[in-house]
């Protein structure tokens, strides 16, 4: 399983990419694996109000649909449509597939790097 | 298998349809304009087409049918009997009561045994399944809080190892839903049930015995807790079939319940149902019941509630699902009712135990009428998924159990085995288990195609989700 060290990572399994003063998310190597086949996205759109810790997307996989959570809190800059049409893309490439862009952010949750990230799912095994 | 429509030919027909004795009469410009595609096929070719449909399909009648939560028993055929009765089916909604006495006799005694079972005072049979008595249950809790001026509560509690029904119906009531988690023990976690009541706490809904198969020990301080802070309880009956006779949802501290008769109640169920999901109340409540209560002493009449909700469905229900469950509460009597629920918990218990040995039970082996099983170190081993396992089953003749359920389970496996099943199908149920077990270690590749001695082997799900495709195509045009 891969965690590039260049990303840092929440608890509900999001990897977060700070760009200048914007970042960019989407959900780790770990959380696409143990989802499954992903069949479907839900979005936001661009000019929504995302929350620290708050729900702004689901996935949907034969499974079952699940929430996905942002690790910060700002306005939705850009979203990657290209996933509502080909959600596969999370599972071939989950960081390649970002969700959303955030800007203007106010706050940011704590954070683990890729080695606190990958002691964090071992533990939880 | 070809669909009727690609059987027969041109001109073909069967004379089971009676030559037509009602005048002819022309549409005029409201005639169709294209012909009527309706299949051609001779009696012959029809008589096996169902056949060979119904060969392919899979019942209780069939084989054994663990599906957790789903409590798929026996449906007695002396219950269909009954409902094929003259009285109960030559009969109109609208026809004067005073004509179909003996109909509402049914309503009225099926009323009572149920609050007898549950401990509620009321009920009303209009709700058609679970889902749908869920959500006339919260209408109930929605009424009782807006007639007390108490606009403030709008928030249901679900426990995140609730039927995904739950926070669904609460939503479509339009209630706000607050997840809780559950305790390590699979049972609500009491400190974060104090946390998430308050002035805005509408209600709790909560089945018991819960979704991984156990009866929650603090079940009194739970309802409790929830009273104080004046919010009303919901019990969902999905899991009464664990403790009829046994223990009343209303000696527990709940306010509304909802049954399933399709499942606890034997009546046929899956495919279509039709189902049937009462829902019985404290006598605080009854004033709220949508449709119409059946009353008065020697000459039954039906009357709408002074605050009804409204109606949730036409007339009374699905009035001959009622039929049968009475039919099945009657044969079974008091001693009956309570030995079905005993067995029921005896046969799970049995399989656990028989089980625990290869497959993982993440809450113990004591369980009430199912448990769930966790394949994960097995997958991790070898592979083979629960999924696989489930798959596996099929080619062995036995319905899968409910699979991936509840979320909170990795690779979980679901068993209800019911009380109707005899030792030696749940000892040859465990050796396939056992079999299946065996199969994952040595080769596991072989399970992630299974079934392959079924009808239908291993559809592609993923592609399903994908790329659906959602109506009948012809084969030659593609249209």
């Amino acid at each position: 399983m891969q965690f590039p060290e260049e990303l840092k990572y929440v608890k509900s399994h999001e990897w977060i990419k700070v760009e200048g003063d914007q970042a960019r998310i989407g959900i780790s190597d770990y959380a696409q694996d143990a989802l499954g086949d992903l069949v479907f996205v839900n979005l936001p759109e661009v000019g929504d109000e995302v929350e620290a810790g708050d729900v702004f997307a689901d996935v949907e996989s034969v499974k079952a649909v699940s929430d996905i959570y942002s690790p910060v809190s700002g306005i939705v800059a850009a979203v990657n449509e290209e996933l509502m049409e080909n959600p596969e893309k999370i599972n071939v490439d989950p960081y390649g597939a970002w969700m959303i862009l955030v800007e203007k952010i106010t706050e940011t949750e704590e954070c683990m790097d890729a080695a606190q990230y990958r002691e964090y799912i071992e533990n939880q095994e | 298998m070809e669909l009727i429509f690609e059987k027969g030919a041109e001109g073909r027909h069967l004379s089971i349809l009676p030559s037509c004795d009602a005048e002819q009469v022309e549409f005029g410009e409201f005639s169709r304009q294209t012909e009527l595609r309706l299949p051609q096929v001779s009696e012959n070719e029809l008589s096996r087409h169902y056949t060979q449909l119904a060969e392919r399909s899979y019942g209780v009648n069939n084989g054994f049918y663990p599906l957790g939560s789903c409590t798929m028993k026996y449906n007695p055929k002396v219950n269909e009997e009954a409902a094929s009765f003259d009285g109960f089916t030559h009969i109109h909604p609208l026809q004067p009561e005073h004509t179909a006495q003996g109909c509402l006799e049914v309503f009225r005694l099926a009323e009572e045994a149920l609050c007898e079972i549950t401990g509620m005072d009321a009920m009303t049979f209009q709700p058609a399944a679970g889902a749908h008595g869920e959500f006339t249950g919260l209408l109930l809790i929605k009424a009782y809080h807006e007639k007390r001026g108490d606009s403030r509560r709008k928030k249901i509690i679900v426990p995140d190892s609730a039927h995904g029904t739950n926070p669904a119906s609460a939503a479509m009531a339009g209630f706000e839903i607050v997840n809780i988690p559950s305790a390590p023990d699979g049972c609500v976690d009491l400190e974060s049930l104090h946390k998430a009541v308050g002035e805005d706490t509408a209600g709790l809904m909560l089945t018991n015995p819960n979704t991984i198969g156990l009866f929650d020990k603090n079940i009194l301080e739970i309802t409790r807790i929830v009273h104080e802070a004046g919010g009303l309880n919901y019990y969902d009956g999905a899991n009464l079939n664990a403790v009829m006779g046994l223990v009343r949802p209303g000696d527990m501290g709940f306010d509304v319940v909802h049954l399933n008769l399709h499942k606890t109640f034997s009546t046929p169920h899956g495919g279509g149902g039709p189902g049937s999901g009462p829902v019985g109340c404290k006598d605080f409540l009854e004033q709220f019941l949508p449709g119409k209560q059946v009353c008065g002493e020697d000459r039954l009449v039906s009357e709408k509630p002074d605050c009804s909700v409204g109606s949730v469905k036409a007339f009374n229900g699905n009035f001959l699902v009622v039929v049968k469950a009475l039919a099945y509460i009657l044969t079974l009597g008091n001693d009956g009712i309570q030995e079905a629920s005993q067995n029921a918990v005896l046969n799970a218990n049995y399989m656990a135990k028989k089980l625990e040995h290869i497959y993982d039970l993440p809450y113990g082996s004591h369980c009430m009428h199912e448990f769930v099983m966790s394949l994960e170190k097995l997958k991790q081993e070898t592979k083979v998924s629960a999924m696989d396992v489930a798959k596996g089953l099929l080619d062995y003749g036995i319905h899968p159990p409910t699979m991936y359920f509840p979320l909170i389970v990795h690779e979980a496996l679901m068993v209800e085995p019911t009380e109707t099943e005899s030792r030696e199908t749940l000892d040859h149920a465990v050796k396939v288990f056992e079999k299946l077990w065996e199969q994952a270690r040595q080769d596991g590749e072989k399970l992630h195609h299974a079934p392959v001695h079924a009808a239908v082997g291993r559809p592609d799900e993923v592609r399903a989700a994908r790329q659906p495709v959602l109506r009948y195509q012809d084969s030659q045009t593609g249209k």
